[in-house]
């Protein structure tokens, strides 16, 4: 068993979990953030992604226990008093969704894209988003959301 | 207030899954939950000579192993093929049983053998490696192309034909091709696909010994569906105490149309363990096991005139059912297909064969198009050809063929209502800048690279539903569909269709059209779907239907409750029902200051009574409340239709294809929300485009699912697509109220082939899809070896 202390979503978390729990299982079924969704076992599609100390990592790729003392960030923390944060404003402005399954890894990734990215191009972002697989949008209006939340984040 | 049909409303629905509050089948988890494992067959084909669960059941947290054993012993029957199809016999279709866990034989990699219930995934899992399940190997039969002459597979099924089916007249086409000054023949692969919506299926049992309620949480299109499917043949628990709920699904693609075997068992276990028992596929689970697409091989061929007329068409199709018959395998590839070969081309003779055959790969169904997409890749890829062996312009061969008289009825079985196909073709010519095609080519060739343009002016028939038609060709139901609105007494609109969203954006599409009907705001509809314990039975979504089938029932039922408005608006301002007039929200009387918001009405509607002096406001006799439902059922079929031309780059040096350009007009009707239209075009297209160069579902030749993993399946990411260049035209369908004709499925129907003749034309020899680099730069290779040779 590995004992954890971490911060989820600035709130301070202190578990016991096996040691071979992923860090997406603890994020969904230990901490209840089913926001955070698996969509494949390979490491492949995206759908996991959250931020581990600011950047975006694949949860399903991580044992929690590795994530002990880290700041984690889930879909659920971007929110602040009940106003979306500006990539979640410009996904919803842009129709950069549509079933919502990827749609949680997709913003995880484009925030941390825009901020390594201060002001990308179209290839850019489409490079920068190549790691999440999305079936429903055909990536066009994903594209034009990111581009719509440059400088705001 | 303003309109809200044709307005980019963004959608009520997205806050929540931006939010992370979306709420998935494997998201919800139930008091006293176990967890199930599925024991699959790791052969395509294979007796089953014993299975011991001995060790199995003696495992940590296991609670139960159950077996095809169990399920018979439980009398519960196994899946269904929902149409049939005639051959051209006169026989009926040849299904093999389908149970729902094997006993005797598995028929693909990833059948169903055992399940293992366990207090944790965890104990589930290490369960499942000691159930030891001995199998005698068989040879397997995989390729489409020899099943006919390959083992049987199913006792009693000859040459592994589930039916040979025909559509047209054979003769007058034969007379077609005599009296032809040419014939151009082709051979066609439609490879096959897995649909994969992001979210894997998921699906939760619980019952209730209390009530005797069994509840399925499902990932399903299709919940009423499911239940009735479940209940009538599975006979696993009786409809009105069987709840089937489709919670927020992500994605379906037609894969989550039908009851999978992981349902019935769910359903099943839960109410034999009397415990809720959850399910969740893992990815490598779900390639092996989710229905896939497509997989036709065919030899067409058109008879042509000299002057670019074609005079008839003729088709032989093979098709994969896979393993078993599922649930829409058999229409599939006969009248979502046959009918369509035509394209949007009148041609006066045609004769279509299919036969579709058994093989031990997982089953093939319904995905985003459904045999529309192989019918039109047929068509639009074979017009190609024939336009260079004519030497005539592509663009101007297939104007020349267009139909153009409204309606047209087909010689083989569609009426086609409506449609311009000039004008999308015209104004799809002009976006992509047809006229300065060769100059890009030109300097595409200064840079070492191949340019090709492709066109695909396709038609579809969608908003599937003209009971009468479907159930005169072998659906065993009819496919209406069903609306219920309640109007509240505070003024607020719930409406209940039995359609079901799960990427669609019903949530907002159907809200704006009660918003316009009844001129109440879109923030004061809701709408509930996904649940059969709420609303009317419905047909669930599939085939574009949603809004031409199930947005008509929703206008129906708001007709029915502004004609109740009427006339208790008339009693209550003492006029005659007839003179009220109904406009933005209000009931008027024309020509006086006396008027009622519908909010009134309906308020009133719910306080019937007599307080001293005021009198009831409802008319006598009349019942109080305002709820009003509707089953709607069209005349025809919606047919869709557009121009798509695709130009690609490709790189002769390593092959690699990149679509370049992409240009799509197409006519729906009339759009609702221009917003969500534009939304499924892109999906579709990069389903259509990853058909075309990257998807391919491969089995070797021992039935091994070589592909199952997005380490080996390409599944289309964001830098493999240009910006769309979206527009419209419109002539609005005549067969519902809404005019509108259906958008889900245009994309993946359209494009497979504009980018394969792009790249037949850039390399200038034929390629199969997917146009992979290697098989491009292959191709490329053979063509100047040929060239060398002649030479």
């Amino acid at each position: 068993m590995a004992k954890l202390s971490l911060t989820v979503n600035g709130k301070k978390i202190e578990k016991e979990v096996p040691d071979n729990t992923l860090l997406a299982t603890f994020i969904r079924e230990n901490l209840n953030l089913t926001g955070t969704h698996v969509g494949c076992d390979t490491s492949q599609c995206g759908a996991c992604v959250v931020h581990v100390n600011g950047k975006s990592v694949k949860s399903c790729a991580m044992f929690a226990a590795d994530a002990n003392n880290s700041e984690i960030m889930t879909i659920e923390g971007l929110e602040k008093d009940g106003k979306l944060h500006p990539v979640q404003e410009s996904f919803k402005k842009h129709h950069g969704l549509q079933c919502g399954y990827c749609t949680p890894g997709m913003v995880m990734s484009s925030i941390d894209l825009l901020k390594t990215h201060k002001n990308p191009t179209d290839d850019e972002i489409r490079k920068g988003l190549e790691g999440n697989i999305c079936r429903c949008t055909g990536y066009q209006n994903i594209v034009a959301s990111v581009k719509d939340a440059i400088g705001k984040v | 207030m303003a309109s809200m049909i044709g307005s980019k409303v963004e959608r009520k629905e997205d806050k929540k899954f931006l939010t992370g509050r979306g709420r998935y089948t494997a998201d919800i988890n139930l008091h006293n939950q176990s967890y199930a494992i599925f024991i699959r067959s790791p052969h395509a084909r294979a007796k089953i000579t014993g299975i011991d669960t001995s060790k199995a059941k003696k495992a940590s947290g296991v609670i139960d192993v159950l077996t095809g054993k169990e399920l018979q012993d439980d009398k519960i029957g196994g899946l269904i093929a929902g149409w049939k199809i005639v051959s051209k016999d006169g026989t009926d279709m040849k299904c093999p049983a389908h149970p729902a866990l094997a006993t005797d034989l598995v028929n693909y990699v990833g059948d169903h053998v055992a399940l293992v219930v366990a207090e944790s995934l965890q104990e589930a899992k290490d369960a499942a490696e000691l159930v030891k399940v001995d199998y005698k190997v068989l040879k397997a039969v995989v390729s489409t192309g020899q099943a006919m002459d390959s083992d049987t597979i199913h006792d009693g099924i000859d040459k592994n034909l589930c039916f040979d089916w025909e559509l047209g007249d054979k003769a007058k086409a034969e007379e077609a091709f005599s009296s032809a000054d040419k014939v151009v023949e082709m051979n066609i692969v439609n490879n096959r696909l897995v649909p994969n919506a992001m979210e894997p299926r998921a699906s939760i049992g619980d019952y209730n010994p209390s009530s005797e309620e069994l509840t399925l949480y499902t990932t399903s299109q299709n919940p009423h569906l499911s239940r009735l499917v479940m209940s009538a043949f599975n006979a696993i628990h009786p409809e009105h105490k069987f709840r089937v709920i489709a919670p927020d699904v992500g994605g379906g693609f037609g894969s989550k149309i039908y009851p999978y075997s992981e349902d019935v068992v769910m359903a099943w276990a839960a109410k034999r363990l009397q415990r809720p028992v959850k399910w969740v596929c893992e990815r490598t689970e779900s390639f092996l096991s989710d229905c896939h697409g497509r997989d036709h091989i065919t030899n067409c061929s058109v008879a042509l005139k000299n002057d670019g007329t074609v005079t008839g068409i003729k088709v032989d199709t093979i098709a994969n059912l896979g393993g078993y018959a599922s649930l829409f395998a058999t229409v599939t590839p006969t009248y979502l297909y046959g009918p369509l070969v035509l394209g949007l081309y009148n041609i006066p003779a045609a004769y279509c064969n299919v036969k579709g055959v058994f093989t031990n790969t997982a089953p093939v169904d319904a995905y985003r198009g459904a045999g529309r997409p192989e019918a039109t890749y047929l068509i639009e890829r074979i017009m190609d050809k024939a336009a260079k062996e004519l030497g005539m312009d592509r663009a101007e061969f297939r104007k020349k063929n267009f139909i153009r008289q409204f309606p047209h009825q087909q010689c083989l079985v569609h009426n086609i209502d409506s449609g311009d196909y000039d004008a999308h073709f015209d104004k799809a010519l002009k976006l992509a800048d047809y006229a300065g095609f060769e100059k890009r080519k030109a300097d595409s060739a200064a840079k070492g690279k191949l340019r090709g343009i492709g066109f695909s002016t396709y038609i579809e028939a969608c908003g599937i539903a003209p009971s009468a038609a479907v159930m005169s060709l072998g659906a065993g139901v009819g496919l209406w569909e069903s609306a219920e609105i309640r109007f509240n007494p505070t003024g607020n609109i719930s409406v209940f269709t039995g359609t079901h969203s799960h990427g669609q954006g019903h949530d907002t599409t159907f809200a704006q059209i009660v918003s316009d009907k009844l001129g109440v705001s879109v923030e004061n509809v809701e709408l509930v779907h996904g649940d059969t314990d709420k609303g009317p039975f419905g047909m669930g979504t599939y085939g574009s239907r949603s809004l031409a089938v199930g947005g008509s029932a929703i206008s129906k039922a708001c007709d029915k409750i502004v004609e109740k408005g009427k006339a208790v608006a008339a009693n209550m301002l003492e006029a005659k029902p007839e003179d009220i007039e109904f406009k933005d929200g209000e009931f008027i009387v024309p020509n006086t200051n006396k008027k009622k918001t519908i909010g009134e009405i309906a308020f009133a509607c719910y306080l019937p009574g007599t307080y001293g002096e005021v009198k009831s406001p409802l008319p006598e006799g009349m019942e109080p409340g305002l709820k009003e439902t509707a089953f709607y059922d069209p005349i025809n079929f919606s047919f869709p239709a557009g121009s798509h031309i695709c130009e690609v780059e490709v790189d002769p040096t390593t092959g690699e294809t990149k679509v370049d350009t992409y240009t799509c007009v197409d006519d729906f009707g009339n759009l609702i929300n221009p917003m969500i239209v534009e939304g499924q075009i892109h999906g579709g297209l990069a389903q259509g485009i990853g058909q075309a160069l990257y998807e391919n579902a491969y089995y070797d030749e021992t039935g091994q699912l070589v592909t199952a993993s997005y380490m080996d399946y390409c599944m289309p990411r964001a830098d493999n697509f240009p910006e769309f260049r979206i527009d419209y035209t419109c002539t609005p369908a005549t067969s519902n109220p809404l005019g509108v004709k259906g958008c889900g499925e245009a994309g993946a129907i359209a494009s497979p082939p504009a980018v394969m003749n792009a790249v037949v034309d850039a390399i200038g020899t034929e390629v199969t899809m997917p146009a992979t680099a290697e098989k491009v730069w292959r191709a490329i290779r053979e063509k100047s070896k040929s060239a060398k040779k002649a030479a």
